[in-house]
């Protein structure tokens, strides 16, 4: 990586070494000895490896690291976050690489139908075949193919409230069968919910107007001139 | 003692804590507490800054050496640019995409560069909300106190006055971009309650505003089509030769090559410093945090604020071991869940300020009075199921979905059993100086969100870092929009940095190190 001059202090990243006992896991296919129950991520760390591309936030919010994982014996090939998941003795790994899924373009103030624009930005989406591969795909448990139908028949609603946790790690698109990029259809049906079908707060705007009216000039007059000592007990007077 | 038979503990004294009130303690005895636990206490951890602009003041070891480092950039390089912008944004957090969208919005030519892909940042992470004087009760005036109190006085009143006054508008403007936030019954804005603050002022998204900002921020600059350059590292500033700022080296980490930027006008938003493990502290930042804007700045001849003071988040993890230093949301304590010793005591007010609440956990750790997990750590209890008890069941579910799976993700379930915490590094507290403008003393070099200093004091108020950047990411981006209109690109030179580096022999100094870092090195050598 570029400057690996600067040593950081080791402590946080690899405490837990200290602990003495050591599993065997598959990483892109060839065994590595790591120690019992770091992350995913740690266990790339400790083989050795420079992690570039599969790093972000390193804490479960930003999808970098998007994984399939299989334990011993067991044929099902799953998905997690590598930076939010333990290893396991016998577990193979590997991270998913980048995945060219469309992105479409909009601009989403002057959309006249958001509903109906779907179907013109993602033709594809209303083409789901129900097959599921997406909900089985993420590591958040979100039901994805519901939220597709959901998206389709114009629930946006329930869209955005589905989608929340969506990190954007993009696991549901490459298995999609029709081609579907689930989370940017989602992405594209939650802003059009906040965008045109959510109310306006009015206490908001009536704040910005007093604000532009200059109704807080009296208080901002009084306050900036007092000391420390005076500021620390004073509060502000209520408008 | 198992970690089971220590929760019980929690569960049995639930009834009886609930019953009092716990006070929050005065000016004097916070600073008294403070002043004894606080990290930013620790004597032996500081030491002064040998040459530069803030030569003689004290800060951390690792960022003092950090600031000392060597360019990896030499004298003779080739600065025949590959890209020529109009403003150049690095870093792709909450900061850099509001600069780039609003330098965009008034017609520039703009390059946004990060390190990771665009949206990896600590912005991502923000679980806890954002603060803006909306409610009737409250006041932009009110919530300017409540941050200077927090600060412990020390916050620069002019950028507090801007972004408290310019909140509600950026409020607006997130909504117009379609960011859902919480609401009440009557369609207005839900505001929920946060450390240090006088009135209900933090604006959520469940517990994922940062990561529901930044979904809608990231899918507005690709809509916008604005260029991007990710795994683009800038490791150096480029000068005129008289002081302002005309463009950036960068490395592609992809293949490590050089790229030279000419630009009119550079915004830094490169985000913190948790990656710098200060005093051996786990961190919950992501892993680009790594203080780059502060070295780049101070090569540049621009001074640091307040760079003595870091933000230990009261509640970091320390069980599971997978979670250690992960932050665990505030938003429990605003809700009213309890900090616990292993005694089962209350010991602090939950919604004193940051560093009052980590000040007193490392003193109940350090009295004794802290658990211990089988891996060696010690921590104080979080009681989660309190929630549940208080609010209903099902509340933890709705409000911390995110720190529900969190947790399940190891077998622990929250909604049942309390979770062990202990401060872990958060926030840089200080950074590069700006003005009101986001632009620093060197001319046409703008710094905006964590990576500036000055407007948070010595400690930064709950929520009042995702406005920091909405605020002044905008005021960046405008401002330098504005200002390249005007300008003709200035000539690429490295002179700041050969002055850097007489300065650095003149004081006897050469570390051996280069910096920035741009990446923690995790990677063991085998
Ligand atoms: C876990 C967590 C929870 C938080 N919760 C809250 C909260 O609830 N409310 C609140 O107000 N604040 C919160 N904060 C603080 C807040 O999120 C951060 O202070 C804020 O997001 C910083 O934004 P930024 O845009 O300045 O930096 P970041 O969001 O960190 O972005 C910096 C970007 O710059 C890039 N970068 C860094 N160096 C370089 C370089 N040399 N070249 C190119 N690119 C570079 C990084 O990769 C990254 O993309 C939280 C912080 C953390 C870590
Ligand atoms: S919906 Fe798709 S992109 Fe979102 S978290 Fe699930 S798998 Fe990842
Ligand atoms: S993977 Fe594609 S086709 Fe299958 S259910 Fe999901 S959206 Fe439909
Ligand atoms: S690194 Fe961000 S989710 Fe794992």
């Amino acid at each position: 990586m570029a400057n690996n001059s600067i040593k950081p202090q080791q402590f946080a990243e690899q405490a837990s070494e200290i602990q003495p006992q050591m599993v065997t896991v598959e990483i892109e296919g060839k065994p590595f000895q790591v120690p019992a129950g770091v992350t995913l991520m740690k266990a790339m760390w400790y083989a050795g490896k420079e992690v570039l591309r599969g790093a972000g936030c390193l804490g479960g919010f930003c999808g970098a690291c998007a994984t399939y994982y299989r334990t011993k014996d067991d044929p099902k090939v799953k998905t997690c976050l590598a930076c939010s998941m333990a290893v396991e003795d016998g577990m193979s790994f590997s991270f998913m690489p980048a995945f060219p899924a469309r992105k479409a373009i909009y601009n989403l103030p002057e959309l006249k139908d958001p509903k109906q624009d779907l179907f013109e930005l993602y033709p594809e989406a209303p083409l789901c075949r129900n097959c599921n591969a997406c909900t089985e795909a993420c590591p958040q448990k979100i039901d994805v193919r519901e939220g597709v139908w959901k998206a389709v028949f114009g629930d946006f609603k329930a869209v955005a409230d589905m989608f929340m946790d969506c990190v954007m790690c993009g696991m549901c698109a490459p298995v999609c069968i029709a081609d579907i990029a689930p989370n940017l259809v989602a992405v594209y049906a939650s802003r059009s919910q906040g965008v045109h079908f959510t109310e306006k707060p009015e206490g908001l705007a009536t704040r910005i107007k007093k604000i532009a009216d200059g109704e807080y000039q009296e208080d901002w007059d009084r306050i900036l001139q007092l000391s420390d000592d005076e500021l620390q007990k004073t509060s502000a007077s209520i408008t | 003692m198992d970690i089971t038979a220590q929760q019980n503990l929690v569960h049995q004294t639930r009834d009886a804590r609930r019953a009092i009130d716990f006070p929050k303690l005065s000016p004097a005895e916070r600073d008294a507490l403070i002043k004894k636990y606080h990290p930013d206490h620790r004597g032996q951890a500081y030491r002064s800054i040998k040459f530069g602009p803030n030569a003689g003041e004290s800060t951390v070891t690792e960022v003092a050496t950090l600031l000392e480092g060597d360019s990896p950039i030499s004298a003779e390089f080739d600065l025949t640019p590959e890209y020529s912008v109009d403003v150049l944004v690095v870093g792709g957090g909450g900061a850099g995409c509001a600069a780039a969208l609003h330098a965009h919005a008034e017609g520039s030519n703009v390059l946004l560069a990060t390190k990771l892909r665009l949206g990896d940042s600590n912005s991502v992470m923000a679980q806890g909300g954002m603060q803006i004087a909306v409610a009737p009760d409250d006041s932009p005036v009110q919530h300017f106190l409540d941050t200077l109190k927090g600060g412990h006085m020390k916050n620069d009143h002019d950028l507090l006055k801007v972004m408290v006054e310019e909140g509600p508008s950026i409020g607006q403007w997130l909504l117009e971009l379609g960011v859902l936030f919480d609401r009440q019954a009557d369609g207005n804005l839900h505001v929920k309650k946060g450390g240090g603050s006088s009135k209900a002022r933090l604006l959520t998204c469940s517990d994922y505003t940062g990561l529901e900002i930044m979904r809608v921020l990231k899918d507005e600059v690709l809509n916008q089509k604005i260029p991007l350059l990710e795994f683009g590292a800038v490791v150096e500033l480029l000068s005129d030769g008289k002081g302002a700022c005309t463009g950036a080296v960068l490395q592609d980490l992809d293949n490590k090559r050089y790229v030279v930027v000419a630009a009119k006008t550079v915004i830094l938003a490169t985000g913190g410093i948790g990656r710098l493990h200060i005093q051996g502290f786990p961190t919950s930042n992501h892993y680009g945090a790594t203080g780059d804007a502060l070295v780049l700045a101070y090569r540049m001849g621009v001074p640091l604020v307040q760079i003595d003071t870091f933000q230990y988040h009261p509640s970091g993890g320390v069980y599971p071991e997978q979670l250690v230093g992960a932050l665990v949301t505030e938003g429990i304590r605003s809700e009213g869940g309890h900090l616990v010793n292993a005694k089962g005591d209350r010991f602090v007010n939950e919604l004193d300020t940051r560093d009052v609440v980590s000040s007193s956990i490392i003193k109940e750790c350090e009295e004794g009075r802290g658990v211990r997990t089988a891996a060696g750590r010690v921590g104080v209890w979080l009681d989660t199921p309190l929630l549940d008890v208080a609010h209903g069941p099902g509340t933890l579910d709705k409000h911390f979905p995110a720190m529900v799976r969190q947790y399940e993700r190891y077998q622990v379930d929250i909604r049942k059993d309390p979770v062990l915490i202990y401060p872990t590094l958060h926030y840089q507290n200080g950074g590069v100086k700006i003005d009101v403008k986001s632009e620093t003393p060197a001319p046409n070099l703008f710094v905006a969100g964590e990576a500036s200093g000055g407007l948070h004091g010595r400690n930064r108020l709950m929520g009042n870092s995702l406005l920091d950047l909405m605020v002044f990411g905008k005021r960046a981006g405008q401002t330098a929009a504005e200002r390249a209109k005007s300008l003709k690109q200035g000539k690429l030179t490295l002179d700041h940095l050969s002055q850097f580096r007489t300065e650095a022999k003149r004081h006897q100094v050469s570390t051996g190190m280069t910096s920035p870092m741009v990446l923690p090195a995790y990677t063991r050598q085998v």
